[in-house]
């Protein structure tokens, strides 16, 4: 296998953008990243995409957004496993440099969410749950892990505050996030006297409904360094990927997420690193419950652990283990395609040291874990400064 | 998205709960399937699955998804089944969201889950209600 580089980031602001279309969305990141890296050609375009069909109505996406840049005629490839389409198709391009089957991928992740109403949304996301023997009934994606919520305070004594703690935490970083949807600070009595919205969760529980874009161009690390000059070189060191039974009532365990787990010890042994190595992790915090179970089944806390964690600080901007320094999907928006390339832009940001504010000092190993549905697939990516 | 076809499809499964049980491991699949995920089996037997189980977990959902949004607050619960069988269900005659539990031990009863859906189909299935209620 060859090595892989990140040689170029771009992302659009993250937000409720009514007058962008989901191809201006996409081409704004598509762009950013090219000229980031200073190329204007690729032999592959990656697309991770959710639901552009539900949510716009149009799907035969890779095609379309490859026109959209005047690359009619590029292999174009859309992947799609839920919330984790963005973290798939950074897989889908690392693989294709990895193997030599392409030397230079322009790796995209997009959604356009705001076309729609509320329900329809809801409804949209929740087709990421079993649609026959869970969404039949009514369920949606707050409903599942606020299940999964109640079952960690159950067994662990998760406190309600706690949960609240992860929110607020995000909320401070995205306040020195410029792309992020919200600047906003928050605290744990705005977080726990917002509205119920599937109980114990509330509303500044959940991330939001967002549009947006991301992307990044990957190379040879060799190619990376002939033309990185005096700049660092971002070489992504470990893939990993896992799938779990999409339906809460085949898991195996209800308190633990399990392709998390599995995706963290597959991308930990493809870099040869553990949890105390890394300096920095981007996790899927859709709900905060999420983000205190990734933090458990990453390793960086042990299982129950991961609600002490934040309440002692240990996960902020200055603690042991800094999560989620983007905002993460809480504060910075959660366009769902996009969401899993945004986490290695901010991840490449900082090991580049260009994290402005919220830059993590000395930060040189850096992890983005992204998960779809309720934990059915995850995504994780180590990525060094070499 | 829920068409009269796929109602019909699934009357088994949500109007007489019929399962398989593997007879290689006896693990029991709701909803059946070609193959056992536990031992590879692909041989079974029929099953009816028992109505009495208890709450391993809920919620309220108070944001419903389009179709549910005339049954808000919506309560539902994955059921563990007396044979080990877990299931998404609604909860149904609840009065007061703050008495449900985990454990709370409950009952399954055919009852109307959604209606008025796109093709104006009105779907039946199983919910949970509070057993001895
Ligand atoms: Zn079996």
């Amino acid at each position: 296998m060859r090595d892989v580089a990140v040689i170029g980031i771009g992302m659009t602001s993250f937000g409720e953008l009514w007058e962008t279309p989901l191809r201006s969305l996409w081409a704004e990141a598509a762009l950013a990243a090219l000229d980031n890296a200073g190329i204007d050609s690729v032999d592959l375009v990656t697309i991770g995409c959710m639901s552009s069909g539900l949510f716009t109505g149009q799907e035969h996406l890779a095609s379309l957004l490859a026109d959209e840049l005047g690359m009619a005629g590029v292999p174009a490839t859309r992947v799609e496993s839920a919330c984790a389409s963005g973290g798939l198709a950074v897989r889908a391009g690392f693989a294709e440099v990895a193997s030599g089957l392409c030397d230079t991928v322009l790796v995209t992740g997009v959604e356009k969410m705001t076309d729609v109403d509320g329900a329809d949304a809801t409804y949209a996301l929740g087709t990421a749950a079993d649609a026959e023997w869970e969404g039949f009934h009514g369920v949606t994606f707050p409903g599942l892990y606020a299940m999964l919520a109640r079952i960690h305070m159950q067994k662990y004594g998760t406190t309600r505050e706690q949960l609240a703690r992860v929110a607020v935490k995000n909320h401070a970083n995205g306040l020195l996030n410029p792309h992020a949807q919200y600047h906003l600070k928050v605290t744990v009595q705005d977080v726990v006297n917002s509205t119920l919205v599937a109980d114990p969760l509330c509303l500044l529980d959940c991330s939001p409904v967002t549009d947006g874009a991301a992307a990044l161009v990957l190379t040879t690390a060799e190619r990376a360094r002939e033309i990185a000059g005096d700049k660092p070189v971002v070489v992504i060191t470990g893939s990993g990927m896992a799938t779990d039974t999409v339906t809460l009532a085949n898991r195996a365990d209800l308190a633990e997420l399990g392709a998390v787990k599995l995706a963290g010890e597959r991308a930990y042994a493809m870099a040869r690193r553990k949890p105390e190595d890394i300096h920095l992790v981007e996790v899927h915090d859709c709900f905060t419950i999420a983000e205190i179970m990734a933090t458990e089944a990453l390793g960086f806390f042990n299982p129950g652990f991961g609600g002490s964690a934040v309440e002692k600080g240990l996960t902020s901007l200055q603690g042991k283990i800094p999560v989620n320094t983007s905002g993460g999907l809480k504060s910075k928006g959660h366009p769902v395609g996009a969401t899993g390339v945004a986490q290695v832009v901010e991840i490449v940001s900082q090991l580049r040291g260009e994290a402005g504010q919220r830059q993590v000092q000395g930060a040189k190993i850096g992890m983005a874990q992204n998960m779809g549905g309720s934990g059915g697939s995850s995504v994780v990516h180590i990525l060094e400064v070499v | 998205m829920f068409s009269p076809a796929r109602a019909w499809r699934e009357y088994p499964q949500r109007y007489r709960l019929e399962a398989a049980k593997c007879t290689e491991c006896s693990k029991i699949l709701y909803p059946p399937r070609l193959v056992c995920p536990a031992c590879g089996g692909r041989t079974f037997t029929p099953e009816i699955l028992p109505r009495e189980g208890k709450v391993v977990t809920f919620t309220v959902i108070r944001v419903p998804p389009a179709g549910f949004t005339e049954q808000t607050p919506l309560p539902l619960a994955l059921v563990e089944l007396a044979n080990g069988v877990r299931l998404m269900v609604q909860i149904g005659d609840v009065e007061n969201p703050e008495t449900l539990e985990i454990g709370m031990p409950v009952r399954l009863e055919f009852r109307r889950i959604s209606w008025d859906g796109e093709a104006g189909v009105i779907f039946y299935g199983h919910k949970a209600v509070r057993a001895g209620s």
